[in-house]
């Protein structure tokens, strides 16, 4: 498990090319997503002597970063999600800077309608209007923006994460994803249920 | 009972030990594929481990994705490569047997209904169509204005998933019809579920993921009818192949 990538990146492809003679695989450069999709869910099926439940190309869509651990490897394949993901590269910086404005917002509100903060009607009165439109706000940041909040996990500590996994994986009926989600988030791979 | 168990890649009716040359040691955990050979037919065949495919750990093993990525890998790898060499029925991943005795009774109670799927095949391949937005439009983008309250930030997030869905719809038709455009060309057509943007790394959403069946001698048209699509606007063509046809290798009535 440790190394499945290099075992696959120094299969016979290698051997072909020193020797020269043999003719190049046809699809060399083929996306691992690719082949899954095939040799799961296609080709022809029959009960071979071991029952076995192939898994949902799904379920495995939501595992599959998993597998690219190795960066470099994962780049070879063209998998460089997190690169363009806003939580795991310069992006997240901006997420920060807006979660800090909203905080000093939030903060700036609280003090003008703090019960106590003055005995003037006036002061009771205002900020209700005003804060209740601020609140929506809030929400919907928190909504639309916050996923991220709890996915500082780089791509290591996703990796890190996955002993968690695997053991709360044997114990659970495995058949589908989406009774997992909510666990997920706390290992920090919350980008997962972002969609 | 042996330690060792009989994996089978794929089925074909005119292998030779010659269509195996350069596999040793690249089937799964590095095993020797070899033929068996009944009833007119030849399966490639290599042996695995008992306790790696035991049901039991079976199941457990294909929850574990390097396992997994390796074997898919390795199956793909002697399928493609013999199927890039004669006419051959890909089996699905992870189908065993016993020993080759329950191979040879496969063959030979199977001989109709591999026989029509080769007859199928031969002379073809299977290509992949995959369309994708070019850009990520189908969440919106939130305007370079800073909203100034709660009701303009929603007004704006909301005209943009409008227009995000749009330009959604529209990707699809631009997919509806490429597709049709290559189901011109092609023997038979499968639609795969669009893949998640997890799953091939990239922000695009994929809005046609499509399998064809086509004559090896209407690949060109194919590839230059891909081709012209290269510049268009809203969506990103990618194709992909040859395969061996496993999205059409279904036995039909199957066994």
């Amino acid at each position: 498990m440790s190394d499945p990538v290099r075992w696959t990146g120094s299969m016979p492809a290698t051997r072909q090319q020193q020797q020269g003679s043999a003719p190049q695989p046809r699809n060399s450069g083929t996306d691992l997503a690719d082949i899954l999709e095939r040799v799961l869910d296609k080709g022809i099926v029959i009960a071979g002597d071991i029952q076995i439940n192939l898994l949902d190309i799904e379920l495995l869509t939501i595992k599959l970063r998993l597998v690219v651990a190795s960066v470099d490897r994962a780049k070879e394949m063209g998998i460089d999600w997190w690169e363009r993901d806003p939580t795991l590269s310069s992006g997240h910086q901006e997420l920060e800077e807006e979660n800090r404005r909203l905080r000093e917002r939030l903060e700036a509100l609280e003090r003008r309608g703090l019960p106590g903060a003055g005995d003037e009607e006036e002061a009771e009165l205002d900020p209700v209007d005003e804060e209740a439109e601020p609140l929506d706000d809030e929400v919907e940041y928190a909504e639309l923006h916050d996923e991220p909040e709890p996915d500082d996990a780089e791509p290591e500590a996703e990796t890190a994460g996955r002993g968690n996994g695997d053991r709360s994986r044997r114990s659970a009926p495995r058949r589908r994803p989406a009774q997992r989600p909510g666990g997920r988030g706390t290992e920090g791979r919350g980008t997962e249920g972002r969609r | 009972m042996s330690d060792a168990l009989s994996y089978v890649y794929a089925v074909g009716r005119d292998l030779t030990d010659a269509d195996l040359v350069d596999l040793a040691g690249a089937g799964i955990g590095e095993g020797d594929p070899r033929l068996v050979v009944a009833g007119g037919l030849q399966a490639v065949v290599s042996d695995v481990p008992r306790d790696e495919f035991e049901a039991l750990s079976l199941d457990d093993r294909l929850e574990d994705l390097g396992w997994l990525a390796a074997t898919a890998r390795a199956h793909h790898h002697v399928v493609d490569t013999v199927g890039g060499r004669r006419t051959i029925a890909p089996l699905s991943l992870a189908t065993v047997y016993f020993d080759d005795d329950r191979v040879r009774g496969l063959l030979a109670d199977g001989v109709a209904a591999f026989t029509a799927v080769l007859d199928r095949l031969d002379g073809r391949s299977e290509w992949g169509v995959k369309v994708s937005m070019r850009s990520g439009g189908e969440r919106g983008d939130i305007p370079a204005e800073r909203p100034k309250t709660g009701a303009e930030y929603l007004r704006a997030r909301r005209q943009a998933l409008r227009e995000g869905d749009q330009a959604v719809s529209r990707a699809e038709a631009d997919a509806e019809e490429l597709d049709e455009a290559v189901r011109g060309v092609a023997v038979a057509a499968r639609r795969h579920r669009p893949q998640e943007q997890s799953l091939t790394g990239r922000p695009e959403r994929m809005v046609l993921n499509g399998a064809y069946l086509v004559d090896t001698t209407a690949a060109d048209a194919l590839t230059s009818l891909v081709a012209s699509w290269a510049d268009h606007p809203r969506v990103r063509v990618e194709l992909t192949g040859p395969w061996v046809p496993y999205s059409f290798a279904a036995l039909e009535g199957a066994s």
